[in-house]
């Protein structure tokens, strides 16, 4: 991260101080303070209104503050237009110039900049063939598909050699397919410049796949920030824990620092929650199957009643009578548990999160 | 759609063209038949009431006042309202209904009464800023806006407007070169349609012109309709016929220009 590279300069770090945003009573954005390290990929994630595009536009200029600093390499560029911040974007809709070739468009933010024609021309190319998109200079938005026309509006934001780059879930209008290599796409071209980026984004699988770190936000505020492995094996509240990776909501009690959940002890991650019922939330892949020994009735032991192939590994939902449980394995030996096999299930002692609003509905 | 419900839409199209045409055309042609009409009955046609036209001061006065208001009231109207539409469209949306409401006001006005209220500020205008024809353009500024507003709010409706700018101003570009190089050419047959419709506006404007004591083409085809009944249907005619072949070189380039942005079934 942070090294000066072949097609770019050296990322700078960015930061976010305080920053906040209302709209008339409605607070988008709660005093969201972030530092991204230079050349750092960090996605925002988090569900509709929960702030993280307003975060975006902040850092783009499109957006004025309420309170709080947005800063660039040390400068404050809080007051200053979009016009004049230096950065790159690309958007969730399709916006290159519809009146403009790929190579115009890639060529306009060069053009704003007095680059002569052959510089221009030179540059643009250059982006083009980093997108992979060089045979398709003389076309227009029109005749490109979604995803060509996603890479071209990426390599015009990266041709001005912006300070930051920022995503405004560039992938969310594509098909799947297209969005998965795309994704990778990005990924790549961002190491390759070098450049700190800001990617927002609803979808946890692709925060998690491409980002050096991931910012769970909810709310306005930022609940969690960190690599993408600490989120999803170690969520710090409930809601990163739930909204990231699906999630078992098993109702259980708590006691002397531990949970007990159909007659398993877990640890907890907070161990200060106060004593009694409680929804402990527990991953799919903390859950096991046996199907051999005593299949009698008891509280782990129940009907498998779906298996769903995931590739690799399969999700397998079982019917322990009140509740459902899904459980994550690999496909090989979830193939031995078809649905209406009676199997036992055991929880591995991870340290588990607990539902805290969920609690005041049991206790009820 | 099968071949007898196709072969039925194109007839009712061409009766439907038919009958158009027929109703634009038959007046115009009469009013050619006047123009080019003999002495009596059994002259020969002549071209005589045409070629008056260029032999009348006050009629070419009138052609060369009006096509100056013509350009005069467009370019105003498109430097005001253009601005304007797009900053509310992005800028303040809420205010959006009342803009449309002020901009489509002056077709519920009656000219008389629109007169009657521009008077005093004419009055003004000719002893503080100009005694010339051309002050006529403020007025005719408001009575383009609802046409024009109509025309370039579907322009403005059928591009990301909000993207596009945004694009175009996160990679350095101020908003006048926003509206120089990113809206107006993506919108080039609603400036055009916007633009013929107060040009064909300011040639047949007459009621304005007359009732404020200022000389256009249409005042003074009226005039000369007064003592020469031939050479004033002439004019009529040609300013009919000069809109007419503005229609057709608008549709003709925005039909260009929108190819030339768009080519079906070339999708990769």
């Amino acid at each position: 991260m942070g090294s000066e590279t072949a097609r770019g300069h050296a990322g700078v770090e960015v930061r976010m101080e305080e920053l906040s945003r209302r709209y008339g009573p409605v607070v988008a954005l709660n005093e969201l303070t972030l530092t991204m390290a230079p050349g750092e990929l960090v996605a925002l994630l988090g569900p509709s209104g929960c702030g993280k595009t307003t975060a975006l536009r902040l850092v783009a200029g499109l957006e004025e503050a309420n309170s709080g600093r947005v800063v660039f390499g040390g400068k404050d560029v809080t007051g200053l237009p979009a016009s004049k911040r230096d950065v790159g974007m690309v958007f969730q809709a399709y916006s290159l110039f519809p009146h403009m070739t790929a190579l115009q468009n890639v060529a306009f933010g060069l053009t704003l900049r007095r680059k002569t024609a052959d510089e221009r021309r030179r540059r643009a190319g250059e982006m083009l063939e980093l997108v992979g998109l060089s045979g398709f200079a003389d076309r227009y938005a029109s005749q490109l598909s979604g995803g060509q026309q996603q890479r071209v509006a990426l390599a015009r934001a990266l041709a001005i050699e912006p300070t930051v780059l920022l995503l405004d879930e560039p992938l969310s209008a594509l098909d799947a397919k297209v969005r998965s290599r795309l994704r990778d796409e990005i990924r790549r071209v961002q190491l390759d410049v070098g450049i700190t980026t800001l990617f927002v984004t609803h979808d946890q699988e692709e925060a998690l796949a491409i980002a050096d770190r991931v910012g769970v936000m909810q709310s306005g505020h930022l609940e969690q920030l960190g690599p993408p492995t600490e989120i999803y094996a170690r969520p710090a509240t409930p809601f990163v824990a739930e909204f990231v990776g699906l999630t078992n909501r098993l109702p259980g009690e708590v006691k002397f620092g531990m949970v007990e959940v159909r007659g398993t002890q877990l640890p907890l991650v907070q161990p200060n929650v106060p004593t009694g019922p409680a929804i402990a939330l527990v991953r799919p892949e903390a859950v096991s199957l046996a199907t051999d020994g005593v299949m009698a009735a008891g509280p782990l032991v129940g009907t498998v009643i779906a298996v769903a192939f995931l590739g690799a590994t399969s999700r397998v939902t079982v019917d322990l009578g009140d509740i459902t449980v899904m459980a994550q394995m690999p496909t090989s030996t979830a193939a031995s548990t078809p649905a209406g096999t009676r199997v036992r299930l055991a929880l591995r002692e991870d340290p588990v999160l607990i539902a805290r609003e969920e609690k005041a509905a049991v206790d009820a | 759609m099968n071949r007898s419900r196709r072969l039925k839409l194109r007839i009712f199209r061409i009766v439907v063209l038919l009958l158009m045409g027929a109703f634009f055309l038959l007046p115009i042609g009469a009013m050619l038949e006047f123009s080019t009409r003999g002495n009596s009955v059994i002259s020969p046609r002549t071209l005589d009431a045409w070629v008056l036209i260029a032999q009348t001061p006050g009629l070419v006065k009138g052609i060369v006042t009006s096509l100056q208001l013509a350009v005069i009231t467009s370019l105003g109207m498109l430097a005001l309202l253009l601005p304007t539409m797009v900053w509310v469209r992005l800028r303040l949306p809420q205010i959006s209904r009342i803009v449309e409401f002020i901009c489509l006001l002056p077709l519920t006005v009656p000219a008389i009464a629109l007169v009657v209220g521009l008077k005093p500020l004419y009055i003004w205008i000719n002893i503080n800023v100009t005694p010339s024809v051309l002050a006529l353009a403020f007025a005719y500024l408001i009575l383009v806006l609802p046409y024009s507003y109509r025309s370039l709010d579907a322009g403005l409706a059928a591009i990301d407007l909000k993207t596009l700018s945004e694009a175009a101003r996160s990679l350095g570009a101020g908003w006048v070169t926003v509206m120089w190089r990113i809206v107006i050419p993506n919108m080039p047959s609603a400036i055009l349609n916007a633009g013929l419709l107060s040009v064909a506006l300011v040639l047949g404007e007459y009621t304005v012109a007359n009732l404020l004591n200022f000389q256009n083409l249409q005042v003074e085809v009226a005039y000369v309709g007064l003592t020469n009944a031939p050479t004033s249907t002439a004019v009529a005619v040609g300013a009919l016929v000069l809109a007419f072949v503005l229609l057709m070189v608008l549709t003709l380039v925005g039909g260009r220009l929108q190819q030339q942005n768009y080519i079906p079934g070339q999708r990769a």
